[in-house]
């Protein structure tokens, strides 16, 4: 016992040291390259201290995690949404409900600024912050019979608290969605191979749903290994419709039409019914991440590749193509997901804690689950910067800022210092099967580009067309998912809003209520979508900063509740757990807000954008295509800082809320009373025991 | 050797809810068999209906 306890401090020490080196290693290196081997290493082995160290004290101490607790998946089985479920099945079904497109976008667009600042924040971010955040509140909502987070903000802090939950769940909803369509919408832009292949999964979809439904019900497996087999034709059909001389022009489009296609699409997908269209699709999109996700992990261990971007690039100071402001705060809001991302204390707080059998689970779901799309975002941020700098910046780059053209972008790109010729570009697309890969901004293409040449190098270099299209297939598939999920619950929730003012407009199943709701959300993100393509600058340099300051401020809200519990819970002591990342986000969000608003950088501040671009169209010096779309960005820049304005004010409404409540705690005062379920011994747990 | 492979196949069909119907017939059995007037057992279908339906009202999908 002695011996064994002796083997495992020596192994714990020696991770820690592995650890500490790969750290050093990827922070001191200063030479050409690094092998992506070190970001794995170092990435392994501080999950592994934080999860077995870190996670275990806040399970066993601040928690005070209780086995023989009975839980709402116990005590108020059903057998349909209360089910005491298999811890590997509930952190299955959590993994995939947390893991979107999200830890892959972001990462992409933060390499701008280095391999480094991004990893280091990825890593910190994750096992201080993002995983504690969803521990936590997967805890506090267990204890609660599986309340929302919008609930437990109402019951534990107050009504103010609850009501911002709610409306920052709803906005982010809408910027979320309008970001990701537009992903979408830079990666089919003039590319009918990608169009096709994305456009042949709804009717996939759609087959494996009536499959599931109605000819064989409730045979999950079978219908989605039809799906998954039928989306892998569809990228083969995609290469073969992209030769093809009377099909290519029918998939050959400029963005507005493929953006008003998403639109349309989003309220097809809102208003039909679930099983015809977004629960068969939510297989297939889940099937297809775990298995490349897995296929992405291997040929990185097989291949080790060499990482080709500089660890800090001089776009630190703010001057980046792709997004404009400095590292700090920028790169934190940049990647949410993958550190900490405040949209899934709504999973922990949603279907997850009706599933759980035992408490003892919380720390493998909450904190694993966490650590694993962490694990994610890493590889995204490999697969982007083993790309050549010069590559990464030229498909990253909007039009708006190296200009259209391709001599211009290469010139603009090599005077940065990042070596890039238009052949080597025009090589790479005609590899990929694409006619141009300049200026596709939003990640999903270079990650695309990125996956595929790790794919290629690993499993045959003929393919490589093939791995691109495969590539940006899975990512559109499951951003369409969160695209339809989102707007879906959108609907729901204005429904609920509606339903206090009408009855009748509250119900779910009311059909000029459904076309009502459905139609306003979808217009909330059509809206930006559609501003965002019509941008020179591409779009996502405005709406991914504002959908990261979202995020990030609804994890803020996630951790006020859970320290306001753990302060009147008497765990003063213990508030720091979730009181630091707050702290931390507060600084962050509140900084990049005020940069938004008030930067005199037009690349920064909405304000400043908003009136150069007045000046200069007063003066006409915009040219016509510019100054036709000018009035309608010039109203949208303004519309966006106050959007900005308006979460800030809401966070620090809610954090005020929340430390009036501590303070009336701590001197004695009477406080709203913790909302959490009395104890009822585990059934389960004593079965357990007595066989 | 075959073993495992039944295990790790009663595995996926779990996390995937292709099993989902036989666990709810189980679960019927054990709790309301008891009762006198204990209602049927779903059908394959309208149970499969009732679940998915229902594993979709709130948000269960992230960025």
């Amino acid at each position: 016992m002695m011996m064994n306890q002796n083997i495992k401090t020596i192994l714990w020490v020696a991770v820690a040291f592995l650890g500490a080196f790969a750290v050093a290693g990827i922070a001191l290196n200063r030479g050409e390259s690094i092998n992506a081997l070190w970001l794995i290493t170092a990435a392994v082995c501080i999950y592994a201290i934080g999860y077995r160290f870190y996670a275990a004290w806040i399970a066993a101490k601040v928690l005070v995690i209780d086995e023989t607790r009975a839980t709402p998946a116990e005590r108020l089985d059903n057998g349909r949404d209360f089910v005491p479920t298999n811890k590997w099945v509930v952190f299955g079904h959590h993994f995939a409900a947390i893991a979107g497109p999200g830890p892959l976008i972001g990462p992409t667009l933060a390499a701008q600024f280095g391999y480094l600042p991004g990893t280091l924040w990825i890593l910190i971010g994750a096992v201080l912050g993002g995983a504690v955040q969803d521990m936590v509140t997967l805890f506090f909502s267990t204890r609660r019979n599986g309340r929302s987070l919008g609930q437990m903000a109402r019951d534990e802090i107050g009504v103010v608290g609850g009501s911002a939950a709610l409306i920052g769940t709803f906005l982010i909803m809408i910027i979320l969605i309008a970001v990701l369509g537009l992903v979408v919408v830079n990666a089919m832009k003039h590319s009918p191979w990608a169009t096709s292949t994305v456009a042949a999964t709804i009717p996939i979809a759609m087959i494996v749903g009536v499959y599931m439904r109605n000819i064989r019900p409730g045979r999950v497996l079978e219908a989605s290994i039809i799906g998954v087999v039928l989306l892998l034709l569809s990228v083969g059909l995609g290469g073969w419709v992209d030769h093809h001389e009377t099909l290519r022009p029918l998939f050959d489009h400029d963005g507005l039409p493929l953006a008003y296609a998403i639109i349309l699409y989003g309220f097809a997908a809102a208003v039909l019914p679930v099983w015809l269209l977004l629960a068969p699709r939510d297989y297939l999109s889940t099937f297809m991440k775990l298995g490349t996700i897995l296929l992405l992990a291997i040929a990185i261990i097989i291949l080790r590749p060499e990482i080709h971007m500089p660890a800090v690039t001089q776009f630190v100071d703010g001057t980046g193509p792709i997004f404009g402001g400095k590292l700090f705060p920028f790169v934190f809001i940049t990647i949410a997901c993958g550190a900490i991302s405040g949209f899934h204390a709504l999973i922990a707080s949603g279907t997850t804690p009706k599933l759980l059998g035992n408490e003892r689970d919380i720390r493998m779901i909450g904190y694993g689950g966490m650590l694993l799309e962490s694990f994610v975002a890493i590889m995204a941020m490999i697969a982007a910067t083993v790309l050549e700098p010069g590559v990464f910046f030229a498909i990253n780059s909007p039009a708006g800022v190296v200009g259209k053209e391709a001599v211009d972008a290469v010139a603009k790109i090599n005077s940065w210092g990042f070596a890039v010729t238009v052949e080597q570009m025009q090589q790479l697309a005609s590899d990929m099967g694409e006619t141009t890969l300049f200026s596709r901004t939003g990640g999903a293409p270079s990650l695309a580009v990125g996956m595929a040449s790790i794919f290629g190098s690993a499993f045959g270099k003929e393919l490589l067309a093939l791995w691109y299209h495969f590539a940006i297939m899975f990512e559109a598939i499951f951003i369409l998912t969160t695209l339809d999920a989102g707007t879906r619950v959108g609907r729901f929730m204005l429904q609920d809003l509606l339903g206090n003012f009408n009855k009748k407009l509250g119900e779910t199943s009311y059909t000029p209520s459904v076309i009502l709701t459905s139609s306003i959300v979808v217009v909330g993100w059509g809206y930006f979508l559609y501003i965002g393509v019509i941008d020179p600058n591409g779009g996502v340099n405005i709406l991914w900063p504002l959908f990261g300051i979202a995020n990030q401020m609804l994890a803020a809200i996630a951790l006020c509740v859970a320290t306001g519990i753990l302060v009147k819970s008497g765990k003063l002591r213990y508030a720091w757990v979730t009181g630091l990342p707050l702290v931390w986000l507060v600084i962050i969000t509140t900084t990049a807000a005020y940069e938004k608003i008030f930067s005199a950088d037009v690349r920064v501040g909405f304000f400043a954008a908003a009136n150069d671009m007045s000046s200069k169209l007063a003066l006409g010096l915009l040219p016509p295509e510019k100054a036709a779309v000018a009035p309608q960005l010039i109203f949208n820049q303004h519309l966006d800082a106050y959007l900005t304005l308006f979460f800030v004010v809401v966070l620090w409404v809610v954090i005020l809320d929340m430390l009036r409540l501590c303070l009336r705690y701590l001197s004695g005062k009477p406080v709203l009373k913790l909302s959490e379920v009395p104890h009822e011994p585990s059934r389960l747990v004593e079965h357990w025991v007595r066989d | 050797m075959l073993n495992i492979f039944k295990k790790l196949w009663c595995f996926i069909r779990h996390v995937s809810g292709d099993d989902a119907y036989e666990q709810y017939l189980k679960h019927h059995a054990e709790f309301h068999q008891a009762t006198v007037d204990a209602p049927p057992a779903l059908s394959r279908k309208a149970f499969f209906k009732l679940w998915q339906d229902s594993k979709w009202k709130g948000i269960n999908r992230c960025c």
